[in-house]
């Protein structure tokens, strides 16, 4: 199945990506390739298959809910692009 | 002191032959003087290297060493180092400066390893060429117009070039194994679960796992012995002991039942390597080992599950990156959407863009039972044709990558082609089981990787059967021209 250039913009939207009108034809050729290529899932025989969703069809861990972590907020806040008194600054939400 | 193996070099150091300060800065030497050609390492750590040198002489010195005190060893650039740039390979973490050391760094930390930096990668583990990284493409070190395979190409690269005596990896779907195989060198991926993923950056969270490469079999061993076990930090990692490695090394090959799946062995396998493994597979047979033919009947389904599975994971993990946080922000946002799409846009290379785009298509509303579940249906028919073969056998035994290493640039536009790269290793990440690889000799000058593959938790029988390997052949003894 071929992706159209319309379709592209509308998956990079839901993955908020930002691409080039001059790149969206090339991703489109690309994505269809790929999207072709794993097409091919569809000839396997599934009926009745339990969809495995981990190699060792684990139990989830569970631990006492107990505080284990001490505050790194200044710490971890000098990777981040622009923060104040503490807080994260992201561009004007409400006007 | 570059061409002996750690096993080795411990031993130089336990007798006083040269201090870890004096073996750190011969590697570090190296890697000033060679890496120009290689580009294996995003940041060479020579401050902090020394100094943990310093500190494992002192212990040296006092008698309190272990089997790894001293040694140096590399770490690729998706294992958070803390005060060191972490970059996974990305514009996007160019200026991530690590708060916090990941669990494989922290335990082979305690054990006295020297890390000598960080190695270049595939853009955060996506690639089978190491040209998708920020920092530009690595050179195979047998000949740099060649890849050196990925994602983990700069480790392997460093290692098959003498830059560091043994360096950590991860695969996902090939990424330790495939570039051990085309640079030479011996790199082992255990079972999933098995090596903490705490710190490790996240790709696909189902298939991810941490390794080793390393110059042999026993080296591998030790390294992985360190760096193996429970880590309640990872919700995955799996409680049950870790083997002594390097005690167990010494099993006779004498009545191993080694499983050949046919599919590895079709239409596809470049002769030269064929005949290399062929080569390699007689020599288990010299030692008793009893062959016989299996067959993996839907391991044609692994390129297509794969490249559902691990998209759709992977843009789930890398929607963390959104600018705010910590990363890569766009400048001037018009608003906040602006500011993710194009922090995302800009920071996140081709490649990496790519598999977001696939996998969040194939989550989407209206097409997540056609991909995803049937992605993972098929993942489910994969695993149990493993479970069915390892009732009969010890081990399977076949080509790493069913051809040497490719002309760098040759596949970079054809995304599918490139993929298919992989198709000897990513069932073992679907299934979660260990695999490994071995150098096997050459075609046409360049190296041949012996993919051996175990049943869940077994990587000390393939390390034993790798060493026993080792013990009657000398091909993981070669050097690229000029190296040794």
């Amino acid at each position: 199945m071929s992706l159209s250039p319309d379709q592209v913009r509308h998956i990079a939207h839901l993955a908020r990506l930002r691409i080039d009108d001059g790149d969206v034809q090339q991703y489109a050729t690309n994505l269809s390739r790929i999207v072709d290529f794993v097409d091919q899932l569809g000839q396997a025989d599934t009926a009745s298959v339990t969809p495995m969703a981990h190699p060792l069809d684990m139990v989830q861990r569970l631990r006492d809910d107990e505080v284990t972590e001490s505050n790194h907020r200044d710490e971890y806040q000098k990777n981040a692009p622009a923060t104040e008194a503490g807080l994260y600054l992201v561009p004007r939400v409400i006007e | 002191m570059h061409d002996k193996t750690l096993s080795e070099l411990a031993a130089g150091l336990s007798k006083g032959e040269f201090s870890s300060e004096e073996l750190t800065r011969h590697f570090l030497d190296r890697i000033e003087r060679l890496d120009g050609g290689f580009n294996a390492f995003v940041t060479p750590t020579p401050e902090q290297a020394l100094e943990q040198a310093r500190a494992a002489d002192g212990l040296i010195a006092a008698g309190k060493a272990g089997p790894l005190t001293g040694l140096p060893l590399a770490h690729k650039d998706i294992f958070c180092t803390r005060g060191v740039k972490t970059s996974c390979g990305s514009k996007m973490l160019d200026n991530f400066v690590s708060p916090y050391d990941a669990t494989v760094v922290e335990r082979l930390a305690e054990a006295g390893v020297v890390m000598l930096g960080k190695t270049n990668m595939d853009e955060f583990a996506m690639g089978s060429s190491n040209e998708t990284s920020y920092y530009g493409p690595v050179k195979n070190p047998w000949d740099t117009a060649k890849v050196p395979g990925g994602s983990s190409g700069g480790s392997a690269a460093a290692v098959a070039a003498r830059l560091a005596p043994a360096a950590t990896g991860t695969d996902t779907g090939g990424s330790i194994r495939q570039p051990a195989a085309l640079c030479g060198i011996t790199g082992i991926k255990p079972t999933y679960g098995r090596v903490s993923r705490w710190g490790m950056i996240a790709f696909a969270s189902s298939l991810d796992q941490g390794g080793v490469f390393a110059r042999s079999a026993e080296d591998a061993a030790l390294v992985l012995g360190a760096m193996a076990g429970f880590d309640e930090r990872d919700s995955t990692s799996v409680e049950q002991a870790v083997p002594d490695y390097a005690a167990g090394l010494e099993q006779p090959l004498k009545g191993l039942k080694v499983g050949l799946p046919k599919e590895f062995f079709g239409e596809g396998l470049d002769d030269g390597v064929r005949a290399a493994v062929d080569a390699a597979i007689a020599v288990l047979k010299d030692q008793g080992a009893e062959l016989r033919e299996v067959s993996l009947p839907n391991l044609g389904l692994s390129v297509p599950t794969y490249y559902v599975i691990a998209p759709a994971e992977c843009s789930s993990n890398l929607s963390r990156y959104d600018g705010v946080r910590f990363g890569y922000r766009c400048d001037n946002p018009r608003d906040l959407e602006d500011m993710y799409k194009r922090s995302r846009g800009e920071g996140f290379g081709v490649e990496v863009q790519r598999r977001i785009l696939v996998g969040t298509y194939a989550l989407s509303a209206g097409y997540y039972d056609a991909y995803y579940l049937k992605a993972q249906q098929c993942r489910r028919l994969i695993s149990e044709d493993f479970r069915k073969v390892f009732e009969d056998v010890d081990i399977l035994v076949g080509p790493t990558s069913p051809e040497t290493a490719f002309g760098l640039g040759e596949r970079a536009d054809d995304p599918v082609k490139m993929y298919l790269s992989d198709i000897n290793t990513l069932a073992v990440n679907l299934a979660g089981l260990p695999g490994m690889s071995i150098p096997a000799g050459f075609a046409a000058g360049l190296p041949v990787g012996l993919q051996l593959i175990g049943n869940y938790f077994d990587e000390g029988r393939l390390l034993s059967v790798a060493h026993q390997y080792q013990q009657h052949t000398d091909w993981h003894r070669r050097a690229p021209e000029g190296l040794a």
